[in-house]
């Protein structure tokens, strides 16, 4: 198995340029959402469909999807040896100065999941056709979502526990494609810490505006 | 100062193993760790009780032979110190230690606190060396090298092999370890000849042994007698990757 998914620092930056890609994404993402905020159905929905009819878009969904399935494997596949590398667990354990959140990385990997599982029920898979619903009109389908208090709580946890997996993450791949500097490292971590907060909140402020306000 | 120790008991590699608990009265705080535990051991021995088998060498911090997890921690609650180094003055009259082998499946526990670290030897045997011709030493300085890289290969070199690194880290991986080794040969000149098989060999032996994968948490740079740095392994992943393109 080792052999065929190359070495631990090949699985590893693999893993992280995959999650690059899809940090990427999030902003691209989120830029979308930002419609939602409008009181006019119309640009949310010509964007939406714009990302389901635009041929480049499409390629572009092969390549994200290829991205969420490739950062899913290594993760799992470098959890899976990981446990196995230490078969007999300490009595006591303290914990030492680390990245906190690093310790519960495939935890808070499988909350964003199940999530990202919803997420598709309620959209990905109504435009592929998978699930009913009506492709035309996302807007109102995100707008019946967010009104309902049981999938706002869901949707904002979710947001949380993916703000604590960005704030490891962001930094944590930069190391791993072997840029640690003493002056430049520090910045990189900032600009982690500030790209994990902001996203999410800005993530978290939209279903919040619409439950409230819309 | 009286303490009570719980410590790891396994007879043989194939033994399950348990924890005992010893009660120690008269223990200085001047002693140092090994010191209270050599001082446990002439009590057994007075009892005719097994000893309790750690390793130690030196024991001035500079062999990495000793190394127990110490209430939680390897080498114990002081930052930058190996098992040796600890004082006892550091623990309060009354307190419960634990003390744990290493654990990890690439060392694997012999007797009691003792484990086998020849993984570590085999690391070094596939690249964690220069091919240089014997005879006298050649003049130290005809080739020159920069100050800022000789004191960075000397950050890299003080590594002491002792594993501290796997014991700390959550996934039991040695990268920092090997690491280490590869920054120290491939920031001089000597070193660079090798530098690509070097790499390319340390990191697939690395894994082959069953160590785990760094996932960047810092334990090892935390917990590590001689504050190895976590860049080091930024250098290795870059090594890695030149090596693998190039």
């Amino acid at each position: 198995m080792r052999r065929f998914f190359g070495s631990s620092v090949t699985k590893k930056l693999v893993m992280a340029l995959a999650g690059l890609f899809l940090i990427t994404f999030l902003i691209v993402h989120l830029t979308i959402n930002l419609f939602l905020l409008s009181d006019d159905p119309d640009p949310f929905n010509k964007a939406a469909h714009f990302m389901a009819s635009n041929p480049l878009i499409k390629i572009f969904e092969v390549v994200l999807m290829g991205g969420f399935l490739i950062h899913i494997i290594c993760g799992v596949i470098l959890q899976i040896q990981n446990w196995m590398a230490r078969p007999k667990r300490y009595k006591v354990t303290y914990p030492s100065q680390t990245s906190f959140f690093s310790k519960y990385m495939i935890y808070l990997g499988i909350i964003i999941l199940i999530f990202l599982f919803l997420h598709f029920m309620n959209f990905f898979f109504i435009k592929l056709g998978w699930v009913e619903g009506d492709h035309e009109n996302f807007y109102g389908i995100a707008h019946d979502l967010f009104h309902m208090p049981q999938y706002l709580v869901i949707y904002l946890f979710s947001f949380l526990i993916l703000a604590f997996h960005l704030n490891h993450a962001f930094q944590s791949a930069f190391q791993t494609l072997g840029l640690n500097h003493a002056k430049y490292t520090p910045v990189i971590k900032g600009i982690g810490l500030v790209y994990s907060i902001v996203v999410p909140v800005g993530y978290s402020i939209i279903p919040i505006v619409i439950y409230f306000f819309k | 100062m009286n303490i009570t120790l719980k410590i790891w008991r396994q007879k043989n590699k194939q033994d399950k193993g348990k924890f005992v608990t010893y009660k120690l009265d008269g223990v200085s705080t001047e002693m140092t760790f090994l010191e209270m535990l050599d001082y446990l051991n002439e009590k057994l021995i007075k009892e005719d009780a097994d000893p309790v088998a750690f390793d130690s060498d030196c024991r001035e911090g500079i062999c990495g032979m000793c190394g127990l997890y110490i209430n939680g921690r390897p080498n114990g609650p002081e930052k930058g110190v190996t098992t040796c180094q600890l004082s006892m003055s550091v623990f309060k009259d009354g307190k419960k230690i634990t003390v744990e082998p290493w654990r990890s499946k690439a060392f694997p526990v012999i007797k009691d606190l003792v484990v086998d670290r020849s993984t570590f030897d085999k690391l070094i045997q596939v690249g964690g060396y220069i091919s240089a011709n014997t005879g006298a030493a050649p003049e130290a300085n005809s080739i020159p090298i920069k100050k800022e890289d000789v004191d960075r290969a000397f950050d890299s070199g003080i590594c002491i092999g002792c594993g501290t690194c796997v014991a700390a880290c959550k996934n039991a991986s040695a990268m920092l370890f090997v690491s280490a080794k590869i920054s120290q040969l491939s920031l001089l000149p000597q070193g660079r000849v090798e530098a690509k098989e070097r790499v390319q060999a340390m990191v697939l032996k690395m894994d082959e042994l069953g160590f785990g994968n760094c996932t960047n948490t810092g334990a090892c740079e935390a917990e590590c007698p001689k504050e190895i740095s976590l860049s080091n392994i930024a250098r290795m992943n870059r090594e890695f990757y030149k090596a693998k393109i190039s």
